[in-house]
């Protein structure tokens, strides 16, 4: 029961760490109906322009807003010279330009700041939390618990920021309808040049906390995978559903690569670990097939 | 990528006919490179490769080439991806009809592909701890060279140290087998097992999914079955992750043994604090003591030559690594010539038969300063692989410390599972295997 | 001037319904095939054939088998080249485990076993749609390369889940150079080209193209989804299938599970983009484009840069390679959003007049 409570939290937690970068496509696929993918290219330039500007002198919290500066910037010039000439254009001509993107940065990244594994020091350990390892004797981390206050704090944030601010409400109405809000005098292209650039701050969120977790290095774009699971089931369009998505997500595939294996090779023989991979993918199919927009997706309704 | 390089006195000469004169008159030993320096394992890409075109141009400046012999090279990025690698196979094999050092491509899927390829242009394929590993077996391929060790003769070494360790005998002890779930990982396991069956440990096996950056299940799963040692064969992203998960577990990484590809300092540095005391097999020591790495610095980036962008990787694990595989890559250059005639190069058949012939004593080593870099070398034709031995090295936050000597593995255990596998190839294919006495 | 179908009338159905109704089409197609099948061979060196030529066939019947179902039946799908692992390693098995089977056969159950579990996969399609469904699609990508890696059955028990195909011998003749395997590839791309190009013009393509464009309304008018829509899942996965299977037997030689990576899913899907969505001919010139930028990047940059006597290091160009090519991508979609393919189509336009545009 310990070892299963011990999953169960290590997962949720995980799926914190997921959520963060799901909230990058989310934000962007809200505002402009683009699947970026390249959030997590995005999060790998982040993560990297942070350790970048360290390497050159600067301390930590100064390098944090030189690649926020960095991601604003980056995000205002990929609407102006890229999404705007795209306007009215196929949703997969789109998707296609985000990818051409990620080749972008993932070739300019290194370029610019080199591109050797580097570590990101955050100033947070992660190590068991040791009166919980005591008493309850469950592995709790220091830093996942971080991670999972700054997710929080960011999705408030996001939720208070859509909410009530005019910028916001201007969002909203956007995502609701391009037309309806460029007839009402809502500046499009403004907007969606602050979409991009916040989608750069959740992925210089993101990309900190994953580069402390894992090294700042190519692989954080492969975060992208990790977070598609968690897009399809919480929904495209849903700042909550990411979180939640997140939880479902990273508890069960957790779980699963605990406790689905061992059944397995019962059945056949051989070792079946190692679905991490896919099992995620399974679930959200699975769970797809019950709700076909996702757990907070708006309700598509299609007319003839 | 062309980049030919041309001796230094070359680069003096003003007048185009003596530069003529020149190529006609200087034999080249031409390396075709199938490199890669971007993607997500660029970064390890980009130290092995410097270091071996650094030892190449070391070479040419320092003795004027072997034997008069320029060694020259052209480099192909493939970013470790298969269906490129074959591109820039054809690419370069043109090139490398006339003379044809050996071909490192530093990735298993590449090597596999390029196996019956290379077999069928004569172009002999080196395969340094990666790749097909039955071609130790030369008598069913005689191009595919996995030189100086293999995967399962590092699990096998491993597993003698860890034997040493606990005063000879593993007995009861249980080992967690960790890995990366592919071609790469699945190999050792053989060998593992194998090895749990004559020392009566107990070995669990723990599959990490590609890429690997999310590891809490396997490692709540180590901490259940309270293992004595993990074993474990990362590749990229997923060592560091392992490196963090077994601090987040409080697993202690003075008890983690990694293979060669989990212990450079391009794994440990972004693992911080947590990769503190972790041991990794090698068959290359880091470092710039070793005298030829100091020359090298000293000779060819003196010469301003040098190929390495960030200068501080010199000596690192990967750098020195490139260069014990341009050393041999020489000395094999080397020792065809002694037949096929001095200050000729060498075609992709006759370097075959110079690695199949190799002898690199420890004497050797010395003379070239490359002590350490390599164990000793003796291949045949029925022993691709030459050694088998390797360093057990660990990590003491700065850099890595060598806390063992040359260990072999069981090769009485593990030869006899390459040559029933070459053996099955050989049927499958319908090679007959040549006869390994009548060889010279 | 050049081409323009004025004069040529038609007087039977079966004139009017041909695959190339215009007469210039016939020619050129008939011109193509000429060349693909007799002047390359002549003049084509060998590294043409086993790095180029080969690897652009396989891959652009591949990115027809996507364009069937993404471009025709408008189901996205990301899980490309897991289908092309099922051809590959059903290929292998039937060869391996069917005493005396022919090779061609086995390509044809190859493409068969794929079709099948492509079927399988395709049944979320009925539920889910658009970036979902590209999404789910990757459920395919991964469990399927997942279980070529953990059922060593398939592999034949090899350690490292890496197979090695078996020869090629065709009615007792062995293909061993690069211009047969060429010859071998070509005809078979060339067949299913040609059934592709029929199969979408028929019927069932009109089925396919009238769910793409809005499948509420296809089914009103009382085309049945389910079957449309499963029947584009296993065309599509047939030819992704002998995809595979040529791309092991014909180009590897020895392939891992990990090789059908997800990246190579996204290169497929790139050839169809950039060729042209719904356009047979946009997958070959998709394929030609994706394969050979790079290949031209990397041979070009250094040169431009000893040229202008750039200092690059080795990294540094390798790193600009993949710049430009996004940045290309890029560029490209911002210039024809709709493909090489309708660049083609303009071009014809304007050949329909010239030289004299008035």
């Amino acid at each position: 029961m310990n070892f299963f409570l011990e999953v169960l939290i290590g997962g949720l937690l995980s799926g914190l760490m997921y959520a963060l970068v799901a909230l990058g496509f989310v934000m962007i696929y809200k505002a402009s109906g683009v699947f970026n993918f390249a959030q997590g290219a995005m999060v790998y330039l982040a993560a990297l322009s942070v350790v970048g500007c360290m390497e050159k002198g600067a301390p930590l919290w100064l390098a944090i807003i030189l690649a926020f500066v960095i991601m604003t910037l980056f995000g205002i010039a990929t609407e102006k010279f890229v999404l705007r000439k795209l306007v009215n254009q196929p949703p997969i001509a789109l998707f296609m330009a985000t990818i051409g993107l990620a080749f972008f940065i993932e070739g300019l990244a290194p370029m610019v700041f080199g591109s050797e594994p580097r570590a990101l020091e955050l100033g947070i350990v992660d190590e068991p939390i040791p009166w919980i390892l005591d008493n309850w004797n469950m592995v709790i981390s220091k830093f996942d618990l971080v991670a999972a206050g700054v997710a929080a704090v960011l999705v408030a944030t996001l939720a208070l920021f859509f909410q009530y601010t005019r910028v916001g409400r201007a969002l909203r109405a956007v995502a609701d309808d391009h037309q309806a809000a460029l007839s009402i005098g809502i500046p499009l292209q403004h907007i969606w040049a602050i979409v991009w650039g916040v989608a750069g701050f959740v992925a210089l969120v993101a990309g900190m906390m994953w580069g402390a977790r894992n090294g700042v290095q190519f692989a954080l774009t492969f975060t992208a995978l990790k977070a598609l699971p968690v897009l399809i089931l919480g929904g495209f369009t849903s700042v909550p559903g990411a979180i939640v998505g997140g939880l479902i997500i990273g508890a069960s595939e957790k779980l699963a690569e605990i406790y689905i294996p061992p059944v397995m090779q019962d059945m056949f023989g051989g070792n079946f670990g190692g679905i991490e991979g896919w099992f995620p993918y399974v679930l959200a199919l699975l769970f797809l097939l019950v709700r076909p927009e996702g757990l907070f997706g708006e309700k598509h309704i299609d007319r003839v | 990528m062309i980049k030919k390089f041309k001796p230094a006195i070359a680069a003096a000469a003003v007048s185009l006919a003596m530069l003529s004169q020149m190529a006609v008159a200087a034999e080249e030993q031409f390396f075709p490179m199938i490199d890669y320096r971007v993607g997500p394992y660029g970064s390890n890409g980009q130290s092995f490769y410097g270091g071996f075109i650094d030892y190449l141009n070391y070479v040419n400046i320092k003795e004027k080439g072997v034997n008069g012999v320029q060694m020259t090279y052209e480099e192909c990025e493939t970013e470790y991806n298969t269906s490129k690698g074959v591109e820039c196979y054809e690419r370069l094999k043109s090139k490398a009809a006339k003379s044809a050092g050996p071909i490192h491509t530093m990735s298993t899927g590449i090597s596999y592909a390029l196996i019956d390829k290379s077999a069928q242009d004569k172009l002999p394929l080196a395969m340094m701890g990666y790749g097909r590993t039955d071609a130790v077996d030369g008598s069913v391929f005689p191009y595919a060279f996995p030189l100086v060790t293999t995967y399962q003769m590092q699990a096998s070494a491993i597993i003698k140290f860890l034997k040493d360790k606990n005063g000879g005998s593993l007995a009861g002890k249980k080992i967690v087998y960790l890995y990366h779930d592919s071609a790469y990982g699945k190999e050792a396991i053989i060998a593992m097992n194998a090895e749990a069956g004559l020392n009566k440990f107990t070995v669990v096996q723990i599959p990490v999914a590609h890429p690997g950056n999310e590891q809490g299940a396997q490692w709540l799963k180590i901490r259940q079955e309270r293992p004595d040692y993990v074993v474990f064969w990362g590749w990229g992203v997923m060592n560091q992750t392992a490196l963090k998960a077994a601090q987040k577990v409080g697993f202690p990484r003075d008890k983690m043994i990694g293979s060669w590809w989990t212990g450079s300092e391009e794994d440990v540095i972004p693992a911080g604090e947590a990769a503190k005391g972790y041991m990794a097999a090698t068959w290359n020591v880091a470092g710039k003591q070793v005298p030829v790495i100091t020359d090298i610095e000293k000779v060819v980036y003196g010469a301003g030559k040098g190929n390495m962008e960030d200068k501080s990787k010199i000596g690192t694990i990967l750098y020195n690594r490139g260069v014990s595989a341009a050393v041999l890559s020489v000395e094999a250059i080397r020792k065809g010539q002694e037949k096929f005639g001095k200050g000729k190069a060498l075609n992709g058949e006759q370097t075959r038969w110079a690695l199949e012939n190799l002898n690199i004593t420890e004497a050797r080593l010395k003379a070239i300063g490359a002590t350490d870099l390599l164990p000793e070398i003796k291949t045949s034709c029925a022993n691709h692989e030459g050694s088998g031995k390797v360093k057990i090295q660990q990590w003491d936050g700065a850099k890595w410390v060598p806390v063992s000597g040359w260990i072999e593995g069981n090769k009485s255990l593990i030869h006899p599972l390459f040559q029933a596998s070459a053996k099955q190839y050989a049927a499958e294919k319908g090679i007959t295997p040549r006869d390994c006495s009548k060889e010279k | 001037m050049l081409y323009r179908e004025a004069g040529q009338f038609k007087t039977t159905y079966a004139a009017d319904q041909q695959v190339f109704p215009i007469r210039q089409d016939r020619i050129g197609i008939i011109a193509l095939l000429v060349v693909a099948f007799v002047g390359v061979p002549l003049f084509a060196s060998e590294y043409w054939f086993s790095a180029i030529l080969i690897p652009f066939l396989i891959f652009a019947l591949a990115a027809l088998g996507l364009n069937v179902l993404t471009g025709y039946a408008g189901q996205l799908s990301l899980g490309s080249a897991a289908f092309m692992a099922v051809g590959a390693y059903a290929a292998y098995n039937f060869q391996l485990r069917v005493e005396g089977i022919p090779i061609l056969v086995s390509f044809i159950c190859a493409g068969l076993t794929a079709a099948g579990v492509g079927i399988l996969f395709g049944l979320p399609s009925l539920r889910i749609k658009g970036f979902y469904l590209a999404v789910a699609t990757l459920a395919a990508q991964f469990f399927i390369v997942w279980c070529l890696t953990k059922f060593p059955w398939l592999s034949n028990n090899s350690s490292s889940g890496v197979i090695s195909t078996q020869r090629l011998i065709i009615f007792g003749y062995e293909l061993t150079t690069p211009v047969e395997k060429y010859l071998l590839v070509l005809s078979i791309v060339v067949v299913l080209a040609m059934a592709a190009k029929n199969l979408v013009r028929s019927a069932t393509g009109r089925a396919w193209m009238a769910v793409r464009d809005m499948d509420v309304a296809a089914s009103v008018i009382g085309i049945k989804l389910m079957p449309t829509k499963l029947l584009a899942f296993a065309v599509s996965s047939f030819y992704c299938g002998v995809a595979g299977a040529l791309y092991a037997f014909c180009y590897l030689g020895s392939v891992e599970p990990d090789g059908f990576s997800l990246d190579m899913s996204f290169k497929i899907l790139f050839m169809i983009i950039i060729g042209g969505v719904g356009s047979i001919m946009g997958s070959f010139l998709g394929a030609a484009f994706i394969l050979l930028l790079p290949i031209f990047l990397d041979v070009a940059l250094p040169f431009v840069a000893d040229l202008f006597g750039l200092p690059f290091s080795s990294a540094t160009v390798s790193h600009i390679q993949i710049t430009v090519f996004g940045a290309l991508i890029m560029f490209f979609l911002i210039v024809e959003p709709h493909g090489l393919a309708r660049l083609w189509q303009i071009a014809k336009e304007k050949l329909r007049l010239w030289p004299f545009p008035h």
